[in-house]
């Protein structure tokens, strides 16, 4: 049988995998993939958790995590797109302005 | 009233301070001399009032000083028979000498003759402070106030760097003796509870005699290690002769007649306190003795005539020092007011001399004075007759009184060595004499030079680093004839010179290549003390003679303690702690056997010092090729003698240089260098390594932010599920 | 094994395949279609928890507006493989460093929920009718989570304002 436990181990592999993503990945576009799936994982969490204590509260906040994702989403891609103009490229590690 | 007493030198310094350098010579100058005349004659009143009063004494209070809870320290002064004399004497012949200097440091500029008063007048109000104190804190101030004025008078011509140097050694072997004195102070409060000196006198009254090392003994041997200090005795008379870079008059003062007797007059206030430990007695005696003949064969051979008059005043007050340290605190006083007189007189004749002579101060170079100064030469010889002690001149009686008391309290050793200095003393004087006054002029016509702190020093410098040569003996006689034939030419020279300064106007004729006698300021000075020589011992005549030796009544209240608390006083309580001085005249006078020791004992020491005297005159007056000759044969202890048997050397090597490279090596570079300023920009080194380490960090690469985020958050998590 | 079990370990498995294999793929085209896989997985999975309508919203905005999104700004950047012209900051010694330390949040994480006991799901008819009732979301979203809902509107309106702008070319 499928306890809440199955769903959280679930839920902190994929958080896991996302991480590793987000350092790993010399690609813009897939570092905020990997964020996607990060919060995705999250989701999951809230989603078992609302089941497991039999109310909605964990839709709804999956419903409002879908939102900020989409929202942030969106500005990200759009800095990935400025940025490209400037570099031509879409490696993180052309960007070190910010170095000492 | 008492007050006035210091405070009439004080104001003085404060005018020449202040407004010196706008004042004209005559004013500056008669400021200073006004204020002493004036403290002298307050001096008088007060020593009238005192000896009225029913206990001889007058005590006032000037202000609360140090009210700290039971510790009372009132800044109080007190007049008693013991301070009366000190106080005339710093007064009577600080007056004489402010005098005197008006024309001594005529030469110099304005302000610099203005700032020399301001000191001088400085100096007296501390020492009247010193002798007026009716505590330990008041004296002390005085005490450390006089070794002050004593380092800026030494450097008075401080761009003169041996004189600086003088002046840094007089205050820095002052310190170390300071330092017994303090730690003294300190033990006497704390074993008595009181520093007032009636109180500690009462209550070291009722403790018993300490025949072995106790408190009181380590108290007073402290305090004596401050005596020696200031009062120039083995270990600590080093600074004395260097202080002879100072100007004459100040020698005169500071160095003979009166910062010089600090010590003597500490002992003698204390001396109830004294009496209680005879071990410090014994080492106070000792150690006096030990310093007069010392000093007296160092006397003996130096060449520069104010080193010879320095080295006896270290020899006399060893005599004074083997006087208290027998008990025979009166006779002490007596030498050491007897002292102040031919020692000042001394001093200012050479000064005379050397003014003379436009800053020669070499004995070698000098000669056949005595018809050219005729003043000087009087009163120096009268001066010269006191010390070395030929009745019926002042010293004496001071002198024979010591020899006296040292051999009737059984202290033959000490009464033997005692008279050898004294033929010794009549020895050097002597030759003082003869050098200086008589025999061929051996001085070269002075080319009239610029300032006077020049010429003194020039001279200083050729007596000063002429000795540890054995050159110097055989040279002499040679020298005689060379400078002969000089002298003819010069003669002729000088005429010439005469003419041309003339010319020329003020600034060389003070100094110019003719001899002059003392002018009138100096004179007048010089005439008074070879009076006081003469005559002053006469209030000491012993009963063996006839008199009633009233200076000794005099004084006997001082040396008494008082069975009272402070402030009030009964009558003089002669209780077993009273320091037996053979004041009473049953001691001194009983039965005619005493009588005989004592007229014997006075042949004896006139004896010696009419030997010193026959000695002298064959050395330097008509065979001065024997002294040369006898010089040469002996010339291992001559040379140890001219060196002042190393003792400066040996002090250098053993505590100066240690100190020194101690203090460079260990300290310097060790602690200061090393440690502190390595720990300062060991600081700075690390926080810029750390900074320049964890800059790093910042990469710019997002990707490295987020891995150490994620590094942070995993470790974090591992805590929490860890705990 | 009943059906909730096969249904669980199925999807779970092409998630976490999907997700491997969004974040080991060289070709940014090939992850977003791995991560739209791994949608519809999550998806199945959210039906299995009786929550459809989180499934159907995930498919509609996640798998359908997000990712579109995605394919069309990899398209237009034209960003087909990995640039490599710039050297790395992370060696592959930051790459070992940065896989363990993933490892080790999956098993921190692992290990923690091992500590806790088994965890049923209720089995209660109402409650599950209760969860799956999109009315009742709508009314718990309109009703007591209001205030998030509006907040939210207005994010995201900023973040479509701030888009336009950030990406606007030329000032």
């Amino acid at each position: 049988m499928i306890s809440l436990n199955h769903y959280l181990v679930l839920s902190g592999v994929l958080f896991a995998i996302g991480t590793a993503g987000v350092f790993l990945r010399r690609n813009l576009i897939t570092i905020l993939l990997s964020i996607e799936i990060m919060l995705n994982a999250v989701n999951l969490t809230f989603v078992a958790v609302g089941r497991y204590l039999g109310t909605v509260d964990g839709q709804v906040i999956t419903f409002f995590v879908m939102t900020v994702a989409a929202a942030e989403a969106a500005v990200g891609l759009a800095l990935v797109i400025a940025l490209f103009r400037h570099r031509e490229t879409l490696s993180p590690d052309a960007f070190t302005l910010l170095k000492w | 009233m008492l007050l006035l007493i210091p405070l009439l030198p004080l104001a003085g310094f404060l005018i020449n301070t202040l407004l010196g350098r706008r004042l004209p010579k005559t004013v500056s100058g008669g400021v200073a001399c006004l204020a002493m005349i004036g403290a002298f004659a307050v001096s008088v009143m007060a020593s009238l009032g005192a000896s009225a009063s029913a206990t001889h004494a007058i005590q006032q209070t000037v202000f609360r000083w140090i009210p700290s809870g039971d510790f009372q320290i009132p800044f109080a002064l007190r007049v008693d028979p013991l301070s009366t004399l000190m106080i005339l004497v710093v007064t009577g012949i600080g007056s004489l000498i402010h005098i005197y200097s008006t024309a001594y440091m005529h030469e110099e500029t304005d302000s610099e003759y203005a700032r020399y008063f301001s000191y001088l007048n400085l100096f007296a109000a501390f020492m009247l402070i010193l002798v007026l104190g009716a505590n330990f804190p008041v004296m002390f101030v005085g005490w450390e106030g006089v070794g002050l004025c004593s380092y800026l008078l030494i450097g008075f011509w401080f761009k003169k760097k041996s004189a600086g140097d003088a002046g840094k050694k007089a205050f820095i072997v002052n310190r170390v003796g300071d330092f017994g004195f303090i730690l003294g102070m300190l033990l006497i409060f704390v074993t008595f509870g009181s520093l007032d000196f009636q109180e500690v006198a009462s209550r070291v009254a009722g403790v018993a005699v300490e025949h072995s090392m106790g408190t009181i003994t380590i108290a007073t041997l402290l305090l004596f290690l401050g005596a020696t200090g200031k009062s120039a005795q083995i270990p600590l008379y080093v600074w004395l002769p260097d202080a002879m870079e100072g100007p004459t008059p100040v020698s005169a003062l500071i160095h003979a007649a009166t910062m010089v007797t600090a010590g003597v007059y500490m002992i003698g206030r204390n001396a109830v306190l004294f009496q209680h430990a005879p071990m410090t007695l014994a080492v106070v005696a000792g150690i006096g003795t030990a310093t007069a003949l010392m000093a007296g064969t160092i006397g003996l051979v130096q060449n520069d005539i104010k080193r010879v008059l320095a080295y006896s005043t270290v020899s006399q007050l060893g005599y004074m020092f083997l006087a208290m340290g027998v008990g025979a605190y009166a006779a002490g006083i007596f030498h050491l007011y007897t002292h102040a007189f031919f020692k000042a007189l001394l001093f200012l004749g050479s000064g005379a001399v050397i003014h003379a002579l436009a800053g020669e101060q070499d004995m070698r170079n000098m000669g056949g004075l005595r018809q050219a100064l005729p003043i000087t030469f009087w009163t120096f010889l009268a001066g010269t007759v006191a010390i070395a002690g030929i009745p019926p001149l002042a010293g004496f009686f001071s002198k024979d009184e010591i020899l006296f008391n040292a051999y009737s309290k059984g202290h033959e050793l000490l009464w033997a060595i005692g008279v050898l200095t004294a033929l010794l003393t009549a020895t050097y004087m002597f030759r003082l004499l003869f050098l200086t006054f008589f025999g061929e002029r051996r001085h070269e016509a002075p080319a009239a030079p610029a300032h006077p702190e020049e010429e003194e020093p020039a001279a200083q410098h050729g007596a000063h680093r002429a000795p540890s040569t054995a050159h110097d003996a055989p040279a002499h006689g040679a020298l005689g004839t060379a400078h002969d034939a000089l002298s003819t030419a010069h003669d002729a020279l000088s005429t010439a010179h005469d003419a041309l300064s003339t010319a020329h106007g003020a600034p060389s004729t003070a100094h110019g290549s003719h001899l002059h006698d003392a002018p009138p300021a100096m004179a007048f000075a010089l005439v008074v003390l070879a009076i006081g020589s003469v005559f002053a011992g006469f209030v000491g005549i012993p009963a063996a003679m006839g008199g009633s030796n009233r200076i000794e009544h005099f004084l006997e209240p001082s040396f008494e303690a008082h069975a009272t608390a402070v402030g009030e006083f009964g009558p003089a309580v002669e209780t077993q702690a009273a320091a037996p001085n053979e004041g009473a005249p049953g001691a001194h006078g009983e039965g005619s056997e005493d009588h005989d020791t004592e007229w014997m004992l006075m042949g004896v020491s006139v004896g010696a010092a009419a030997a010193g005297i026959v000695i002298a005159f064959y050395f330097w007056y008509r065979n001065r090729g024997a002294a040369d000759r006898m010089a040469r044969t002996l010339s291992p202890i001559y040379t140890l003698l001219l060196n002042k048997y190393y003792v400066d050397e040996l002090y250098d090597a053993t505590i100066v240089h240690p100190i020194e490279n101690g203090s460079t090596v260990a300290l310097w570079r060790g602690v200061d260098v090393g440690l502190i300023d390595g720990a300062v920009n060991g600081v700075g080194a690390l926080v810029r390594g750390t900074s320049s380490g964890l800059r790093r960090l910042q990469t710019g690469s997002i990707r490295t932010y987020a891995a150490s985020l994620f590094a942070g958050a995993v470790l974090i998590l591992g805590w929490y599920l860890l705990r | 094994m009943d059906l909730n079990s096969i249904g669980f370990f199925v999807f779970g498995a092409v998630a976490v395949l999907a997700s491997l294999g969004v974040i080991g793929q060289r070709n940014p085209m090939h992850s977003v279609m791995l991560l739209i896989v791994s949608f519809g997985a999550l998806a199945g999975l959210y039906i299995l928890l009786d929550a459809p309508f989180s499934a159907v919203t995930q498919i509609i905005i996640y798998a359908g507006a997000i990712m579109v999104l995605f394919l069309f700004v990899v398209m237009l950047l034209n960003a087909h493989t990995e640039a490599d012209s710039v050297p790395a900051i992370l060696g592959p010694r930051g790459m070992q460093i940065g896989a363990l330390l993933s490892i080790l949040l999956a098993g921190e994480i692992v290990w923690g929920l091992s500590r806790l006991g088994l965890t049923w799901f209720g089995n209660d008819p109402a409650t599950i009718a209760n969860i799956s009732s999109v009315s009742r979301i709508g009314l718990a979203i309109f009703t007591t989570h209001a205030f998030a809902f509006e907040v939210t509107s207005i994010l995201i309106l900023v973040s479509m304002v701030g888009a336009v702008v950030i990406a606007r070319r030329g000032h």
